[in-house]
This record gives structure tokens, sequence and C-alpha cells, in this order.
């Protein structure tokens, strides 16, 4: 069983950030992210962009349209929630997998997600965030920052089997 | 997942904006694919350089948002349209498909980054699948 926490080993033509580097570059994204802002957007654009996901929110109310989607109290409160929970991946990089330990078994158990779903979150959560940080959202740093939502979605995986 | 009117009309109206950046939308595109995915630079060893903003990248950024474009022009007939690029991709380049898909998130991001107002969820929607679709066209004459 890979350690996700380890760099992934690669075949490099240059030189791969440190560990230290790359944690530094995940912290720097964060810190710039305010999650009552970005939860809401990156959860309305899933469900959104990704219709059938609304399967999960049949408790939540009008989602029939984007802009009722956009507008809808409980998807905003569940962005935020989401997003809170990201928070925890951040401030345990080195211990993703425990951290996500439970998360990913509610998930898999009382929820009934499919783990596809993590995957579909982490793309559009960086397409959201590249949209707020425009150019300073370098090529570079959104590598790293895609390397840390791959690790935080093969957690929230990691319970399903 | 097929592309209705609306779709077709808001990836038109889009493109319509996006087309005067297209070369430097395509080339950051690849570029941050390049970047974020290592595994697609085994597509380009014959590149003395894989950097962002590099000549090959720029140079091959251009050629892909230029068939994108085209693509649109032909969009409701996309399997016919990029049948050559179909032909291409499978016998002489054999990229392996699951890579359009890569690109295409990388183009969203690239289009985000580019269009903060403009690329609206409404907007999204539209450019994925149109993307998806363009995707399976490409795709057309692997098997």
């Amino acid at each position: 069983m890979p350690d996700f926490d380890d760099n992934i080993c690669q075949q490099r033509t240059t030189a791969p950030p440190s560990q230290d580097a790359e944690k530094s570059t995940i912290s720097a994204v964060w810190g710039r992210v305010d999650i009552n802002e970005v939860g809401p957007l990156a959860l309305g654009r899933v469900l959104i962009v990704y219709p059938w996901t609304q399967r999960y929110f049949g408790s939540f109310g009008d989602v029939s349209t984007p802009a009722a989607i956009m507008g809808n109290p409980k998807v905003a409160a569940h962005g935020k929630v989401v997003c809170g929970a990201l928070d925890n991946a951040v401030k345990n990089m080195g211990n993703i997998l425990a951290t996500y330990k439970s998360l990913s078994e509610t998930h898999a158990n009382k929820l009934f997600v499919d783990p596809d779903n993590f995957r579909v979150l982490a793309d559009v959560l960086t397409i959201v965030i590249a949209a707020k940080f425009g150019a300073s959202f370098t090529p570079e740093i959104q590598a790293t920052w895609q390397k840390f939502m791959k690790v935080v979605v093969a957690a929230m995986g990691s319970r399903y089997f | 997942m097929s592309l209705t009117a609306k779709d077709k009309s808001v990836v038109k109206a889009f493109w319509g904006k996006v087309s005067g950046k297209a070369d430097v939308v395509g080339a950051e595109a690849l570029g941050r694919m390049l970047t974020a995915y290592p595994q697609t630079k085994t597509y380009f060893s014959h590149w003395a350089d894989l950097s962002p903003g590099s000549d090959p990248v720029k140079k091959h950024g251009s050629t892909i948002m230029g068939a994108i474009g085209n693509a649109v022009g032909v969009i409701d007939d996309l399997v016919g349209g990029l049948s050559a690029l179909s032909d291409l991709h499978a016998f002489k380049l054999r990229v392996d498909p699951g890579n359009f898909k890569i690109l295409s998130h990388n183009i969203l991001v690239t289009l985000a980054i580019h269009f903060p107002r403009d690329f609206t969820p409404e907007v999204h929607i539209a450019v994925d699948k149109f993307l998806a679709a363009l995707s399976a066209a490409l795709a057309d004459k692997y098997r």
C-alpha cells in the first residue's frame, strides 16, 4: 500500500520541488482562499456542470436552475463544510490519510457517495481558485496544488475498499 | 451527452471572445498540462524545451487552439469535421485518448484565468461538454 504522503516517484528532466517547498506552496495557496466564498462557488459549480451530482442533495430544496443552485443557502452552507474539511488536510499535510479516515468511512458507508465525485470536486475547486487568483496561479503552483488534491482525493477514497 | 442547441450557441458566443487570445490560451493550457501532468511529456520527447512559454510549446499550443476553433465551426458534425485529425491521432501520433480529458481540464483552468467573468458555470458546462464531444470525435478512428 503506497504511502500517500511521500512524493510520487517520477522520471523528470528538471529537479522537483522539495517536499517542504510543496507544503509551503500549498499553504500559501490555501491562505489566500476565503472558505466562505470559494466553498459555495465550487460546490455550486459542481452541481451545475455535473448535474447528476444533485442526487446527493435531494433534501437541499430548489436546485433546478443555475441561479437556484447558486442562491441556495443549503448548497452554500455545505460548500463551507466541505472547504472546512480541506482546511484540516492543509493543517495536517504530513498525515492526510489518517486525518481523513473517518470522513472516508462516512462517505462510503453512510452517505454512499461515488468516490469519483471527489476528483470532480477537486478539479472544479482548482478551476474556481484559478479564476480568483488569475495569472498568479502559475503552472508550477497548479501542479503542486493538484498533487495535494490528488492525495486528498485518494485519502477520501481510501476506506471504500 | 450530446450538445443541445443552447450548448452550441453558448460555445460559439464564448469562443467569439476567446478567439482573440487563442494563441495565448493554447500555449498556456499546453504548458500547464506538461507541468501539472508530467506523464504527458512522454509525447514530446523530441522537443528541446518543454517549459511553459518555450517556443515549441507556444507553437504547438497555437496549433491546438486553431484546431479547436475550427471544431467550433463544425460543431454540428464533429465526427465528420475532425475525421482527418482523428486519423492523425489514431494512426500516426497514437496519443492515448485518456489524455484528451487531461488537456481539456487544463484548457478550462486557462479559460477561467483569462476570462474570470465570462467563464460562468453556464459557459463552463457548455464548454466542458463541447471538449468532451470533441475528444470523442478525435478518438473516433482509434479502433
